[in-house]
Order: structure tokens, then C-alpha cells, then sequence
């Protein structure tokens, strides 16, 4: 009876985690009978009596709450749509693009045009996976200029660090803006190209090793030894 | 957004540089041959990895009818499949165009080049010929496949043992292959360039060739002598260009000529 | 009738041909994984949760799955085999979907499609088999949610003999082979694939089903060290 498992362990779908009622599975694991079971790939995480598996792959799955970089696509009568990176596109209504308001059959390319990127929050997903975004809320805006790439998004929470200390750290030694979204899109504007390019580098490095440990220490050494 | 990766690419070109670092006419690292991947199955076989990018080509001989224009000659028969497995952007179904202009510019290459005596391919004049089909595929893409195809082809080529062929009941016993390899009398290098804005870049990666103006793929023969050339992109060149890039060809040529074997 | 009693590559009856894994083989793919069995080389990439066309093909309620087999034109053992999907080949395809979607949940992922790229680069024989392990090995590198891994390999009777793994020589056997390919998962031993060519007593098939789960529980355990080299530091 009990768990099977330790905290951050490797397991593969089917994997048995724990025995008895004494836990619940979460995100990533199934109960079958009296057994919880791995559902995914990933690294057991226990919390109190939650066990959940922790993917380290895969593609972005939109949920509510989400700070998203997104690139518009089209624009229609009520509003934009916009790539996020899923599968459909999701949607930005007239509503939650800005608080002024905007007239019937007015040029909307005037707020956001085609192809500009935007960081925006996601407010709903419908169980049908529809997305409605927002722009309201501290640090949702339009991306003007710099530089975008991808990371996996399970690699986001490697990037941001713990409270933020990743991404802080490239932030100071790079002198670069950089905005991450859950999606894995990541904006960075620095003063010149190669600030921008080495923030690149590093973000890179991260998503490569993000299965190391020591990986601030690493991220710092990189980002001396490149900027000197 | 093409535009403003096309804008921003072409800002780090003017400074020189390329967005993973490298000089203008530099290729991808590593470039790696791997012979016999499909040893058991094909005549000849080759994986291609260039930087990101990995092709596999494999040859198969076949008899048959020479073609009535040249009862006393062989061929051969290219063909490139861009495989969904490869990318997300390709799709399932019959070759599409850019795969057909691919087959067609590698087919060119070995073909003008005569690397291989066409005439050698005859077992009986008018009657019986071997066709040698050279079957390249994609597993992934992360650009350049033009000149990735064309070493995955020569690879394979180089590889190649012929099968045993019984003349008098017309059967080819694939499962014992002879020693005899096919004669290359020129090993044909493919080299493509791209201009981006005013820049002249060789192996260009996926981002480079969404931003490309126009395209040149320059084969050479030997030192000397060019056997295909193909203009991609809708901007024209000028002939400045046109030289320059054929300069540059002749120059990649003995870089990459050494990742095949002698 | 001739006994087999000695297998012609020297293998134990029960033993399989050499075998390799290795994950992460394509790098644009969600997930991608090579398996190697004797000859046999199969490769397999993931892509998706995508958009699915045509839209009349949609499910509301969850994704579906969507695999596509493939050999290619030099890996037959004999003539070059014309480029294109031809009848085996989708009958393969949809064996294999079926196998690999027995486990799968797709249920986060209304309206969108995931696909399953197979392609067999050197065959020999057991090419659904090897495809099969590939795949599910890619749909796991991709991060799906599923219940279970699945293994698969051909077992058979050869010469009066219950055997696993059958290699060409061992499938053309002048006698008659009778050739079983199963996909088993891995926590429950249920079986996802089952095939049968050839004329076989129920007792020998009782017989070579458990010899397969014997085979298949060793492919697991190199399923488990491929994924792990890929995501943990030095295999740990």
C-alpha cells in the first residue's frame, strides 16, 4: 500500500505509481481499481496526496489563465483571430481588444494589423477548445520590432525559472526585453543584434538541457563567457 | 511576418552574419555520409545529414526495354519524395512540384554530367538494359534539400553493387550482388545559393529560404565544367550575379566533394 | 514433414533478433523514434494535436488518429517497390492505427488529428511489428496522454515449432510458416493487434500468444531505456 514511486521520477505511460486510496491521481495519471497508473511521459510530482506526471513534451495545450505570444491572421466583423500555436486559431472580440470603444465597420487594422504579434491572456477554452482572448491585464500588448523563437512548451516553466530567476538573469545580462508565453513563443528586443542573438543562445540552451541540474550555474557561465 | 523575418534576416546578412553565426558561404556542421544504411534491402543506400537536415537515398537495378530513341543504352530514374514524417509542412499524397523539380535537378546532374556511361547499362542492344533507379527521401527537413539530395544520390551511387543478372532466363537475383560497382566517371556537386536582398548566402536553412528573393542551384562536373544549373524565387539575376554565384560553386565544390568517399 | 530443431540464425525458439531503439530521431516531428529488429528498420514521427481537413472528418467529442505505413522503394528485398500506398500497405495503416489508438486518450484534443509516419528504410520481415514499437515510442515522445505502452512482434510455427520473432528465411519455410503478428500492452497484456496466416491448432496458438508476451515485455524494457536516454541526464 502506498506509493510506489519517488518525487520526480522518470516514468513512461502504463508505469504503476501508487497502490490504495491513500492517493489521488492529478494531471498526467489515472486510477485503475485500487491502482494509480503514469498517463504520460514525464516526472512523478507529489503534493500531499495529489500524484501527477509532469510532461516534458508535447505540443502547447491551451488553458485559461495563460499569457500567449500570438501572431493575427485574419481580421473579421467582431474582432481578430489569431495563431497561438494550437491546432485552431483563437479568437480576440472587439470587447477584449481595448477598452476604447469602437464604432460599427470601423478599419480594425488601425488596433491590430495582419501578421503584427501580440501578447495577449487567454479568459476561456471551450471544452471544444474555442479560445477567447484578452488584452486587458498588466503587460498584455502589441510586440513591436526584435525577435521571436520557440521553445517547447514544457519547457516554459525552465525558461521563467523559480520566481523568475532564468530569465531574469538573461535579462540583466543581455540588456535584452524578453517576453515569454506559455505557448513557448518567446519576444526579445535588445539594444542591438547580437544581444538579441545571445539571449537567443541561451534561451536554446536551456531548452536543450532543461533535464540537467545546475542549470543557472550553466546558463550564467554560458552568458559570461559569450559576453566578454 | 514573412516580411519582417525577411527584414530582419536580411539586416544580419548586410552585418555578415547568418542568425546561427555562420559566414555567408559557410555550410551547416556537422555534413556526415553514412553508407549502407539500407545495405540488406538496396543495391546502394546513403544517409545525408547536413546541419539539421537528413535525406537517405537507395538504389535498386532493374532490367528492362531500352528506350527506342537508344536501343543501346540504360538509364536512370530519379525520384524525390518529400515525406510528411519529414516536416509539418508537407502533406501525404503524390509528389507534389517542388518534389518533381528536385528529382528532376538531381536526375540532371548525374545525367549531363555523364557520370555514368549510359551505353555500359546495355546487356542486349534493343532487347534488355539495366535501369538504375535512385529513390531519395526526406526525413527531415530543415533546408537546403537540393544540395543534401544531391550527395544522398552520389552516396548511394558510390555504394552500389550490381545484382546478379542471369541472361539467359532474364533474372536478376537480388539476394547476390556481384562486386562490380557502378562506374562514376564524374562525380556531379551540386551547390545552391540564394540571394537574399543583396546577399548571396550557400545553404540556406528553413528561415533563409523563406526570405529568399531567388534561388541558383549550380552543379559542377569537374573543376571546370558546370552540368545544371536551376533559377528558383520570381527576382531575376543580374549576370554579375549569375557569375559570382557560379564562383562560388566552383569553390564549395572540393569542400564538399571530400565528405564523399574516393 | 521436416522438425525444425534448430533455428537457421542459431536463435533460441523464444529469442528475438537483435534489437535497437533509439527516441528523438527526427527533430521536426512532436515525437519520432527508430526501432531496429534483425534487419528490419523502421522509423516513426508523431506530428500534432493539428487542425483536421477535411472538416466533415471532425469529432467533436475527441481527436482521432491517423497512421499511414509505408516501405520504402528500395527496402524490399527484391525489385524496387513503386512509390504510392498500395492495397498491403493501407491494410497495414489501419491494423496499425487500431493497435496504437487501443490505448491512446484523445479526448483532450476535440476536432484536431494526430498523425503517425511509418517508414521501413531496410526490411527483412515483422515490419508492421517494428512500426508498431517505433510509433507508440513517437506518440509517447510527443507527450500524448495514454493509458499504456505497447510492444509488438510476429510469433509463429515453423516445422511443427512455436517460435518467436520469424526472420524471411523462417516465413518462406517450404513447409509452410504460420505467421502471428500481436501488439500486446504492457501493464495488462491485452492485445491491440492479431493477425494470422497459415494453419495452426488452437494449442500452438495458446502457446505462441504466451511466447509473445515474453517477447514483448523484453521490447518494453527497451522502449523504456530509448525515452529515458532521451529525457533524463545519462539514461538515470
Amino acid at each position: 500500500m502506498g506509493l510506489i514511486v519517488q518525487d520526480k521520477q522518470f516514468v513512461i505511460p502504463g508505469d504503476e505509481l501508487a497502490t490504495g486510496i491513500d492517493y489521488l491521481p492529478a494531471n498526467g495519471a489515472y486510477r485503475e481499481d485500487d491502482k494509480i497508473y503514469a498517463a504520460q511521459l514525464g516526472l512523478v510530482n507529489i503534493s500531499g496526496r495529489l500524484i501527477r506526471v509532469v510532461n516534458l513534451s508535447g505540443r502547447y495545450i491551451p488553458k485559461a489563465g495563460d499569457n500567449v505570444i500570438g501572431k493575427i491572421t485574419n481580421i473579421g466583423f467582431n474582432g481578430w483571430m489569431v495563431d497561438i500555436g494550437y491546432a485552431y486559431e483563437a479568437a480576440l472580440s472587439l470587447k477584449e481588444a481595448t477598452s476604447d470603444f469602437i464604432e460599427r465597420g470601423s478599419d480594425l487594422t488601425k488596433y491590430f494589423d495582419f501578421g503584427e504579434v501580440i501578447v495577449a491572456k487567454i479568459v476561456n477554452v471551450t471544452r471544444s477548445k474555442m479560445i477567447d482572448l484578452s488584452m486587458k491585464g498588466p503587460g498584455l500588448r502589441k510586440l513591436k520590432g526584435g525577435k521571436i523563437i520557440e521553445v517547447s512548451s514544457s519547457k516554459v516553466p525552465r525558461v521563467i525559472g523559480k520566481q523568475g530567476s532564468m530569465i531574469s538573469l538573461i535579462k540583466e545580462a543581455t540588456g535584452c526585453q524578453i517576453t515569454v508565453g506559455q505557448n513557448g513563443k518567446v519576444w526579445m528586443l535588445g539594444s542591438d543584434f547580437n544581444k538579441e542573438m545571445l539571449a537567443a543562445a541561451a534561451i536554446l540552451k536551456i531548452e536543450q538541457e532543461a533535464h540537467t541540474s545546475g542549470l543557472t550555474e550553466k546558463i550564467d557561465v554560458f552568458l559570461r563567457g559569450s559576453i566578454k | 511576418m514573412v516580411s519582417e523575418l525577411k527584414s530582419y534576416i536580411e539586416s544580419l546578412l548586410s552585418k555578415g552574419v547568418r542568425a546561427d553565426l555562420r559566414k555567408l558561404d559557410e555550410y551547416r556542421k556537422p555534413i556526415n555520409v553514412e553508407y549502407g544504411i539500407s545495405a540488406k534491402s538496396a543495391e546502394g543506400s546513403a544517409k545525408i545529414t547536413m546541419g539539421d537536415t537528413v535525406i537517405v537515398a537507395g538504389v535498386k537495378f532493374g532490367v528492362d526495354k531500352p528506350y527506342p530513341d537508344n536501343p543501346d543504352e540504360g538509364s536512370i530514374v530519379v525520384n524525390v519524395e518529400l515525406l510528411p514524417l519529414s516536416s509539418p509542412d508537407f502533406e501525404s499524397g503524390p509528389p507534389d512540384v517542388d518534389a518533381i523539380e528536385l528529382a528532376r535537378v538531381v536526375d540532371r546532374a548525374v545525367r549531363e554530367s555523364k557520370a555514368i556511361d549510359f551505353k555500359k547499362l546495355c546487356i542486349k542492344e534493343g532487347e534488355k538494359c539495366w535501369m538504375i533507379f535512385i529513390d531519395i527521401y526526406t526525413i527531415n527537413e530543415a533546408g537546403n534539400l537540393f544540395d543534401a539530395a544531391n550527395l544522398a544520390a552520389l552516396a548511394a551511387l558510390q555504394d552500389a553493387r550490381y545484382p546478379k543478372y542471369d541472361e539467359k532466363t532474364g533474372v536478376v537475383a537480388y539476394d547476390e550482388r556481384t562486386s562490380k560497382p557502378i562506374e562514376l566517371l564524374k562525380i556531379p556537386i551540386s551547390c545552391t545559393i540564394l540571394k537574399i536582398g543583396n546577399n548571396l548566402i550557400v545553404d540556406p536553412d528553413l528561415e533563409e529560404e523563406k526570405a529568399m528573393d531567388a534561388r541558383l542551384t549550380v552543379a559542377t562536373a569537374d573543376d571546370d565544367t558546370i552540368c545544371a544549373m536551376q533559377k528558383g524565387g520570381e527576382v531575376p539575376l543580374t549576370t554579375e550575379e549569375v557569375k559570382k554565384i557560379v564562383d562560388i560553386a566552383f569553390k564549395k565544390r572540393p569542400e564538399l566533394l571530400k565528405y564523399l568517399k574516393k | 514433414m521436416i522438425t525444425y530443431t534448430k533455428r537457421f540464425d542459431s536463435r533460441k525458439f523464444d529469442e528475438t533478433r537483435p534489437m535497437e531503439a533509439k527516441v528523438g530521431v527526427i527533430k521536426r516531428a512532436d515525437g519520432s523514434a527508430m526501432f531496429k529488429i534483425g534487419k528490419t528498420v523502421a522509423i516513426a514521427a508523431v506530428y500534432g494535436p493539428k487542425a483536421l481537413h477535411p472538416t466533415y472528418m471532425r469529432n467533436p467529442e475527441k481527436g482521432i488518429l491517423r497512421c499511414n505505413y509505408n516501405m520504402m522503394a528500395f527496402s524490399g528485398t527484391g525489385e524496387r517497390i513503386r512509390p504510392g500506398p498500395g492495397r498491403r500497405s493501407r491494410e497495414i495503416s489501419l491494423v496499425t492505427e487500431k493497435a496504437l489508438a487501443s490505448v491512446l486518450d484523445l479526448s483532450e484534443f476535440p476536432n484536431t488529428v494526430i498523425d503517425v509516419f511509418i517508414e521501413l528504410i531496410q526490411t527483412d520481415s515483422g515490419t508492421r511489428c517494428a512500426g508498431i514499437t517505433a510509433a507508440i515510442m513517437a506518440l509517447a515522445d510527443a507527450g500524448l496522454i495514454m493509458k499504456d505502452m505497447i510492444a509488438s512482434v510476429s510469433v509463429g510455427v515453423v516445422g511443427g515449432k512455436v517460435l518467436a520473432d520469424l526472420n524471411k528465411e523462417e516465413e518462406d519455410f517450404e513447409n509452410g510458416a504460420v505467421d502471428i503478428p500481436i501488439a500486446i500492452t504492457h501493464k495488462d497484456n491485452k492485445i491491440t493487434l492479431l493477425q494470422l496466416d497459415g494453419l495452426i491448432k488452437k494449442e500452438q496458438l495458446y502457446e505462441a500468444l504466451e511466447l509473445a508476451k515474453g517477447s514483448c515485455a523484453k521490447i518494453h524494457e527497451l522502449q523504456r531505456k530509448a525515452l529515458m536516454e532521451k529525457f533524463t541526464q545519462n539514461g538515470i
